[in-house]
């Protein structure tokens, strides 16, 4: 992955926190977002279907949540609606208490 | 067909559980790009960007000739910063940027879109009625100010150089770069001193 340069944070040369503001409404907002980026650099897909399925489901919803039709274009560029409809639905399944787990 | 009663939450815990069995993703590599795009880069690059260009009048006849290159020396490159254009704010235009289709946005630059850059009414509105969005938004421009609104796409990817605010003459790059706002980078606002 590219990264780009550190910046200061504690200096006076750091750039003002109170324009970055917080981008990811929800935690899974920004895991939608980082596993279409990851994925996408690494070949699963050409970043141009992602973006043309994104314009797509924006233009037939367009008052969904943005990273709702994020996810639905990332499902679908990765032919994977079914496959993660079912195994969703396991998840949901699980016992009380373990509902947070990645793993 | 996607079922729409299944969370949102869910269905993203099961695609990453699917893509890392898969080898396509790894959470870790995950959790880096999300802290790097909150915490790391956001505006402040395009700051940095702007207050080089306000200091240094080669850098910004470079920027404002090859956008790509011009940032990519500063170290700023990356996903979705392919193709960038910059445009010049003066006392007689004022750009700013929208993507109408979805959300084209410089995110090397500037971060990650703010909610609004993705609200249906901005991209659509911004096109039809720039300086009354602009008056909502907090900037009232003189009538005698063109407005020019740029369509942000995957070709090409706007930024716009805002003006160095009167009474900063005296003032180093350094002290320049916190003064710039990702408001004013993306053409909804003005630089203040």
């Amino acid at each position: 992955m590219t990264l780009p340069i550190r910046l200061d944070v504690d200096t006076p040369a750091a750039p003002p926190r109170s324009n970055g503001e917080l981008v990811f409404a929800e935690p899974w907002e920004s895991r939608a977002f980082a596993m279409a980026v990851v994925a996408g650099e690494a070949g699963a897909f050409a970043w141009e279907d992602f973006r043309q399925a994104l314009i797509a489901r924006i233009a037939a919803k367009p008052d969904a949540r943005y990273y709702l039709s994020w996810l639905e274009a990332l499902e679908q560029v990765l032919a994977v609606e079914g496959e993660v409809r079912e195994r969703a639905a396991r998840l949901a399944a699980r016992p009380a208490g373990h509902d947070h787990m990645i793993d | 067909m996607t079922d729409e009663r299944v969370p949102a939450e869910l269905r993203v815990e099961a695609l990453e559980q699917l893509l890392v069995e898969r080898g396509l993703v790894d959470s870790s590599v995950m959790d880096k790009y999300i802290a790097m795009y909150e915490t790391d880069i956001g505006p402040m690059n395009g700051a940095r960007v702007v207050a080089r260009a306000w200091t240094d009048p080669g850098y910004r006849e470079r920027l404002l000739g090859e956008g790509t290159a011009a940032v990519a020396e500063l170290g700023f490159k990356g996903p979705q910063g392919e193709h960038i254009v910059v445009l010049e704010n003066t006392p007689r235009v004022h750009n700013v940027v929208v993507c109408t289709l979805c959300s084209c946005y410089p995110w090397p630059l500037l971060g990650l879109p703010p909610s609004w850059y993705k609200d249906p009414a901005y991209r659509s509105r911004m096109v039809r009625e720039p300086r009354a969005v602009l008056a909502e938004m907090g900037l009232r421009l003189p009538d005698d100010v063109e407005v020019q609104v740029w369509d942000s796409s995957s070709e090409v990817r706007y930024f716009v150089l805002p003006m160095r605010p009167a009474g900063t003459e005296g003032l180093s790059e350094e002290q320049l770069v916190p003064l710039v706002t990702r408001d004013a980078m993306v053409g909804v606002a003005q630089v203040t001193a």
